[in-house]
């Protein structure tokens, strides 16, 4: 009696899942846009009039040792990467600027609405590593997802608000485009073949963001007149906002300070 | 057959091992195709691609399917050579629950690692297990000549009761590896520093919930081998898996100890999961065997036996009798046995 409990159960398991996942579980490539052309009424940025919105993000303390990278599970990686390798959590320069830090405006933009680029972005798994590691994109932008390394990857996406997908590269040179259909910050890929291996894209539907580089700066160009929250992000960090009012050609400077994990706070 | 019926078990707790180190090292969804992998049929799968977290999916994937092969093989040969209709059926059962495991296996990946199935995965696979040790006690020749026939309706309880208990326990520990709760409490034997939570969510409640769960499945172990050892200490048969048993739920808990202190090292808490396995099993034959009295054999010739139906006791050489030997009557048990028999 209770093994056919059991096996009502597990069927029931087995239905429901099917059930859900009707019509999701293919190898497809890419979502299907959200009617790009049927653009929702709004207005355009004037670019004569328009400002930015300049800065830095910073870290406060010591950051951590970025962890160590074993790459003995795939000899190809070995190969393609001399000596010690290291996490790219903690891009710090010598006086505590940090990278890899994505700054985007969180709000304020109202009603302006933008054209959707079409050329796609390229995230290259190169090394045994994704490049780029943090990136932002445009909603119904493509993404072309590229293997340039003599191994196998699986690009595992891994969204809250989109649909997740994971497609398997065997050969090298292959390339796959996927778009992404709604908001969403930030949107983490791994790969589950080499752990290491993670990357992280902020899909957005305006073209105000920006990736820190080694130098800690950042620019958000042809920002209309307007107050904006403008928010940071950091993948071990987690998030900081500030806010911004523009006038016209006005340029701001903003300062994002993150406390290093250890660091006594106020 | 039961020696082949052993391999079969054998062979299932290498594909448990195989399965927890997935879920470990994080590979469930290395190879993100199925029944394919990669696009290579899964047996022609170059070997010099099985890198990285491809090692241990594909490697699960090829042990499930050698026991899946094993499987059809007893089955055939349960169908063909046992004579009792029950272990035909159990036979059949036993081919069609790895079969569903299999389909299990690879509905997980399709839907990239669901919670509710990976747990359905991980629960089918100990009921498989249970199925295919309990092909191997029943065909076991103490089995069939009707050893261990104790007649002990409370130890029958506690057992039974006692194997239940360690089947849900091991659900709740693979619910919470499954939605990685294995940390949400990251202290032992304390609970963030006190005897009980101070905070809670889902995971929390999960984790907690396997902690108390070893507790009772300890206490129920203990419960049943010391009713074994208490009042069958000449029943090897039962003191064997009773012993074994309390002995495997002691090196349970301190790999559960450890899997914390280790922050879930891969090693560490992929035994946890194949002991829990074992004491799931052993904990099954301790209630198979002290159920063994209630199994008609009606269906089935059994060997001859080798134990003497009636007990020989030497007296002491200054009774007045000239009588060496007595004959005494069948025992309780054995009386039992033969209404059982009937």
């Amino acid at each position: 009696m209770r093994l056919r409990h059991v096996w009502q159960y597990t069927l029931g398991l087995v239905a429901a899942a099917s059930v859900v996942a009707c019509g999701g579980g293919g190898q497809s490539t890419s979502e299907k846009p959200s009617s790009p052309s049927a653009a929702p009424a709004g207005q355009k940025v004037d670019t004569a009039t328009a400002g930015s919105v300049t800065g830095m993000a910073m870290i406060e303390g010591m950051a951590p040792a970025n962890e160590a990278i074993k790459m003995n599970a795939d000899p190809v990686c070995i190969k393609e990467n001399k000596g010690p390798q290291l996490q790219e959590t903690y891009v710090v320069g010598s006086g505590g600027e940090l990278g890899n830090v994505f700054v985007y405006v969180k709000d304020g933009l109202g009603n302006y609405v933008f054209d959707t680029p079409t050329e796609p972005l390229t995230l290259d798994q190169k090394g045994c590593r994704y490049h780029p590691h943090v990136f932002g994109v445009r909603v119904n932008q493509p993404i072309q997802i590229v293997n340039s390394d003599p191994t196998l990857h699986n690009i595992h996406a891994l969204p809250k608000a989109n649909q997740e997908f994971n497609n398997g590269q065997p050969i090298q040179g292959m390339k796959m485009t996927h778009t992404f259909t709604a908001k969403e910050v930030m949107l983490p890929f791994k790969c589950d073949v080499h752990g290491w291996m993670n990357a992280y894209v902020g899909v957005l539907d305006h073209p105000y963001f920006a990736v820190t580089g080694t130098d800690g700066k950042f620019e958000l160009k042809s920002l209309p007149p307007g107050t904006y929250t403008i928010e940071a992000w950091h993948e071990k960090l987690g998030a900081a906002t500030e806010k911004v009012t523009l006038a016209e050609k006005e340029t701001k400077d903003v300062m994002f300070h993150f406390k290093a994990p250890g660091t006594a706070t106020d | 057959m039961h020696l082949f019926a052993r391999f079969v078990v054998a062979c299932t707790v290498v594909l448990v091992l195989a399965g927890s180190l997935v879920t470990s090292t994080g590979s469930g969804l290395a190879v993100p195709d199925w029944p394919t992998s990669y696009g290579w049929s899964m047996f022609t799968f170059p070997p010099a691609m099985w890198v990285g977290g491809i090692f241990y999916e594909h490697g699960h994937r090829l042990i499930a399917s050698t026991v899946g092969f094993l499987t059809i093989v007893l089955a055939v040969w349960l169908w063909l050579a046992d004579p009792r209709r029950w272990m035909k059926r159990l036979g059949a059962i036993a081919l069609g629950v790895v079969i569903l495991q299999g389909v299990l296996g690879g509905l997980t990946v399709l839907f990239f690692l669901p919670t509710s199935i990976s747990t359905a995965h991980a629960g089918l696979a100990e009921l498989f297990f249970c199925i295919t040790v309990a092909i191997a006690v029943f065909s076991s020749p103490g089995w069939l000549r009707g050893v261990a026939r104790v007649d002990d309706a409370a130890l029958r309880r506690a057992a039974l009761a006692t194997t239940i208990l360690i089947f849900g326990q091991i659900l709740v520990g693979a619910t919470m590896r499954h939605s990685d709760a294995g940390l949400a409490i990251p202290d032992f034997p304390l609970m963030f520093g006190g005897i009980i939570p101070d905070h809670w969510d889902s995971k929390i409640a999960v984790h907690f919930a396997h902690r108390v769960g070893a507790l009772v499945v300890t206490l129920a172990i203990l419960g049943s081998a010391a009713r074994v050892w208490s009042r069958h200490r000449r029943q090897r048969e039962l003191t064997g898996p009773a012993t074994l048993l309390a002995t495997l739920v002691a090196v349970q808990i301190v790999l559960g100890a450890f899997t914390v202190w280790s922050r879930c090292a891969v090693w560490i808490n992929s035994a946890h999961v194949v002991c829990g396995a074992l004491v799931l099993a052993t904990s099954l034959v301790l209630t198979l065997r002290s159920w063994r009295v209630r199994f008609a054999d009606g269906t089935v010739r059994l060997e001859p036996d080798t134990t003497p139906d009636v007990r020989t006791v030497r007296l002491r050489p200054d009774t007045t009798s000239d009588v060496r030997s007595v004959r005494l009557p069948p025992s309780r048990e054995a009386s039992a046995d033969q209404r059982a028999g009937a």
